[in-house]
């Protein structure tokens, strides 16, 4: 830094001046309701698991098979040859146990978010989605896992359909 | 076509604080005024300004490089935002040296400003619509989530261990130490420190992370013409790159940062750099996490595949090793208000070059050195590299 | 070596009220491909850097910046985001290019205006959020206290404002791509409900769903790959105060200095002499009035009256908003500079269709980035 400078701007404020009123502030909150369009792919997705099955979608020209599906290959620039039904098995890529929420409150038993490779689709294409009946310290990259369903009368189309995924042996 | 040399003639910046009195405006002027005092020009001379800042959602503002243009000295000039989520630290003075490089102007602010702590309850909570509103919002993801995730599949692909990790915690907040306006120096912290802070989502603990923080950072940028009659030390823009990968985050290998390597590779072909670990004299790799210096130093080509962590073990990365990494400090050390924090390590770089680094000057009078960062759903590297 | 640069190919989709069938990535994908055909270019073999407009709340997205690549043909290439108008974006572009290091540069502007269910609510938050947001006021009024201001500095009538409406959603009947197109009197336009007094509902623009890429090319790419480069003489952007305490209310300020920082690249010192026709900011009918005076066509006061008298129409000596501007088209949030752009690139190639001006070689575009904002921007193009 140069020498010319000693002092640097920035004034530190604790919380508690906030809370104690010693410095003002103004709390709002926004109001920001959005309805996505899903669309084609999204939406036949949202379809499929309302159904019970994890849709992806090939390429022929690259030969991947993506999950979730999208109408155009991100590769080659071209359209999706077809949706092709995947199956609801897959292996851990990779996982977590997190002991704060979103909003970072700590919880007692983690949550375990998961990248899972999905059976069907091209090597490394995977979902995020969560891990459940398993004790967390057993999970592992590269377990093998299987989709655990809401009963099909309370799907209503959404990611969320599927409740996680459990270790299944082979 | 040959292009247009850019130089950085002058840098400012405040402390960066958990919680700053000053708004972000404010924040935005003390960095901007500071940055035009260390070269002895004022906002007259300044032809236009570009802004780097993060997501509205911290601030609660809607179009908030409109908000802050004042505060940015904007007011009647050509004034533009641009924006690569964590990237854009590094990224702000790529879109200056775009302004200068192109002709079009020869004298430019750069400032990046971060205010985090409007969020309530925490920063973390803007994370949240960051993700995909329809196949993963309803999982109730959170930021740690995606680094987590990444880390564990890096420790898992090449066998490294939360330890060798911890090191670029520790090396970056003893760093910070000698930096005035950090917010977590600490000389006398050990690997075993961070090991036992506690855990937030496991393979991370609380002293793997760099904290949330309000501040401020601005850079001039000027033409090779006008940078020699502000200053006879004049750091030049050598090259700069950026890449962006896919949103598809869970269809990739999370193991190796391919945007970094591209991005890297498109700033040492502008630079003319061959032999990048021999070429580069400092490194400023984006570390909002430990493993990330780790994972940028490979992407950067600066380590071999899965050999960053040995690099760190054998003290290549100390401030008077070999390759000196992240001698400021690092966002782990001095702190992370997201787009003020990847210009910090530009104006760091432009410090240590012109030798006005103080304490955390780095020994051998350094020629060249390389700042990087990285940002949205892990897909964006940008790579600035600057040379005397 | 001459270093013009020029725009090679547009593509656009969508420009309806509702969009139902696409996601808004599905949206943007079938822009990009028509202008990627239109320039005749594989984005991933020839597009060396890519740039959107967008800003985080209209999308809901929190750095929108990351769902930007896939659907533009940007994968692992340099791209990144403009959080600015669509001419923001051009001007962007026009430096990359400028710099040598690209030839072929795509840009990318959209609105899925009709997914934001809290629209009012969420503009709201563009406010001063400790000045003016806990007063509570739809930010329409910044538009309502500048059109009344503007009224009263400059003698315009609300007269003349209406007839902004009148004739570019005249105009719009014309443009197969603009939803609100109509036949209206001056009457029905005046006699609608008030938003905020002056300024009348059928005063303001409607939003739309749509897409707009432009692919922009150095003159060298230019010249091998297009029969018809449309030339960017000169492109100019600037701000004003944010703050609502201390602008000028009445002479859109940021205008003058984007225009006369365009008009000094291209080397324009009349611009009504230099320049055939306009496409200009019409958000609200009386901005399209400011603007022209702002743009340094017309005097303060005088659009209003030259609108009376017929010049800016279609077949009048100097056409503004043929395509039937914001009002006819439709509010298409950051992408309202690319829809300005797009008409003049049209024009200027001779494909407008039914609505094409006679001998036109230079045109320009303005924008303007909405209530409360002072931010514009102006391009010149030429072919």
């Amino acid at each position: 830094m140069s020498d010319k400078i000693s002092n640097y701007p920035g004034t530190p404020l604790s919380e508690k001046e906030i809370r104690d009123g010693n410095v003002l502030s103004i709390h709002d909150q926004m109001p920001g309701d959005f309805s996505w369009d899903t669309g084609v792919a999204i939406g036949r997705y949202l379809a499929g698991l309302k159904e019970g099955v994890i849709l992806g979608s090939h390429c022929t020209h690259c030969r991947r098979t993506v999950v979730p599906p999208r109408n155009v290959c991100e590769w080659c620039f071209r359209p999706m040859d077809s949706f092709i039904p995947l199956r609801d098995t897959g292996t851990v890529n990779t996982f977590s146990l997190c002991y704060v929420t979103w909003d970072v409150q700590r919880i007692k038993e983690p949550e375990t978010p998961a990248v899972i490779e999905i059976d069907g689709a091209s090597p490394l294409h995977g979902i995020m989605h969560k891990l459940g009946e398993v004790d967390p310290q057993q999970i592992s990259i590269g377990m093998r896992v299987k989709a655990v369903w809401k009963p099909a009368a309370k799907r209503e189309g959404a990611i969320t359909d599927i409740l996680y995924f459990k270790p299944i042996q082979e | 076509m040959s292009l247009r040399k850019v130089a950085v003639v002058g840098a400012g910046m405040t402390k960066f604080v958990r919680r700053a009195l000053e708004t972000g405006k404010e924040l935005s002027w003390q960095a901007t005024s500071m940055a035009l005092e260390s070269c002895e020009l004022t906002m007259d001379d300044i032809e236009g300004v570009c802004l780097g800042t993060a997501p509205d959602s911290f601030d609660g503002v809607h179009m908030k490089g409109e908000y802050l243009s004042d505060g940015a000295g904007a007011w009647r000039k050509p004034y533009m935002r641009s924006y690569v989520g964590g990237g854009t630290g590094v990224f702000v003075p790529i879109q200056g040296w775009y302004h200068v490089a192109s002709g079009m102007f020869d004298v430019v602010l750069v400032i990046a400003e971060e205010k985090m702590s409007s969020y309530y309850p925490h920063a973390q909570g803007a994370f949240l619509t960051i993700f995909d509103h329809t196949t993963e919002r309803p999982l109730k993801p959170n930021l740690l989530w995606i680094f987590a995730l990444e880390m564990n599949r890096y420790m898992q692909t090449y066998g490294i261990s939360k330890k060798d990790i911890a090191q670029v915690a520790v090396k970056n907040k003893r760093n910070a130490a000698d930096h005035p306006c950090a917010l977590l120096g600490d000389r006398n912290i050990t690997v075993e420190d961070v090991l036992n802070s506690e855990v937030l989502a496991w393979p991370v603990n609380r002293l793997d992370v760099s904290p949330v923080s309000d501040g401020a950072v601005a850079l001039v940028l000027a033409a090779e013409h006008v940078a020699k009659r502000i200053t006879d030390k004049p750091v030049w823009i050598e090259g700069v790159g950026w890449n962006l990968d896919t949103a598809y985050w869970t269809n990739r290998d999370l193991a190796y940062p391919r945007y970094v390597e591209y991005a890297a590779r498109m700033a040492y072909d502008m630079a003319g750099i061959k032999e990048p670990r021999k070429q580069i004299n400092i490194v400023e790799p984006y570390d909002p996490f430990d493993y990330k210096e780790l994972h940028h130093l490979e992407g950067l080509l600066l380590a071999d595949r899965g050999q960053a962590p040995q690099l760190v073990a054998d003290g290549v990365t100390l401030r008077d090793g070999d390759m000196p990494v992240c001698p400021s400090g690092g966002l782990l050390g001095v702190g992370n208000p997201i787009a003020a924090a990847g210009l910090m390590k530009v104006a760091e770089l432009y410090w240590q070059l012109r030798g006005e680094a103080g304490a955390r000057q780095v020994p051998g009078q350094p020629k060249r050195g390389l700042a990087q960062a990285w940002g949205d759903l892990m897909q964006v590297g940008t790579v600035v590299i600057m040379g005397r | 070596m001459s270093d013009r640069v020029a725009i090679i190919g547009v593509g656009w989709s969508g420009f309806r009220p509702i969009t139902p069938e696409f996601s808004y990535k599905e949206l943007m994908y079938e822009a990009a491909r028509r202008a990627y055909s239109d320039a005749g270019v594989d984005p991933r073999r020839d597009v060396e850097s890519f740039i959107t407009v967008a800003e985080d709340f209209h999308e809901g997205t929190s750095i929108f910046d990351e769902y930007t690549p896939d659907q533009l043909g940007a994968v692992l290439k340099p791209m990144h985001t403009i959080a600015g108008d669509g001419l923001h974006g051009l001007a962007t572009a026009y430096m990359l290019v400028k710099t040598g290091q690209f030839s072929i540069v795509a840009l990318e502007g959209h609105s899925k205006a009709s997914n934001m269910l809290t629209h009012a609510g969420i503009t709201a938050y563009a406010q001063d959020p400790v000045l003016n947001r806990p007063l509570r006021l739809n930010t329409h009024f910044v538009a309502g206290m500048e059109m009344n201001r503007y009224l009263y500095d400059t003698g315009t009538t609300p007269e003349q404002c209406a007839q902004v409406v009148v004739k570019n959603r005249r105009n719009a009947l014309d443009n197969p791509s603009a939803p609100y197109g109509a036949e209206l009197s001056l009457d029905e336009v005046l006699s609608g409900p008030h938003l905020s007094w002056p300024l009348g509902m059928r005063e303001t623009a409607e939003h739309v769903d749509g897409a707009i890429t432009l692919v922009i090319a150095n003159e060298e790419k230019a010249l091998a790959l297009s029969n018809y480069p449309i030339w960017i003489l000169g492109i100019g952007w600037s701000n004003d105060s944010p703050a609502l305490e201390n602008r000028d209310w009445s002479s859109a300020n940021y205008i003058k200095d984007a225009a006369r920082f365009a008009y000094r690249q291209a080397g324009i010192h009349h611009s009504y002499q230099a320049i055939d026709f306009a496409e200009v900011d019409d958000l609200y009918a009386y901005r399209e009035l400011q603007s022209l005076e702002a743009l340094g066509f017309f005097k303060p006061g005088e659009a209003g009256q030259v609108t009376e008298e017929g010049l800016t129409h279609r077949d009048g000596a100097f056409p503004v908003n043929v395509s039937g501007g914001s009002l006819g088209m439709g509010n298409l949030l950051d992408a309202n500079g690319l829809a300005r752009a797009l008409e003049v690139v049209l024009q200027l190639r001779g494909t407008a269709g039914p609505r094409q001006l006679d001998e036109v070689s230079i045109g320009l575009a303005q924008s303007w980035r909405g209530v409360p904002t002072a931010s514009g921007a102006v391009a010149i193009l030429g072919n």
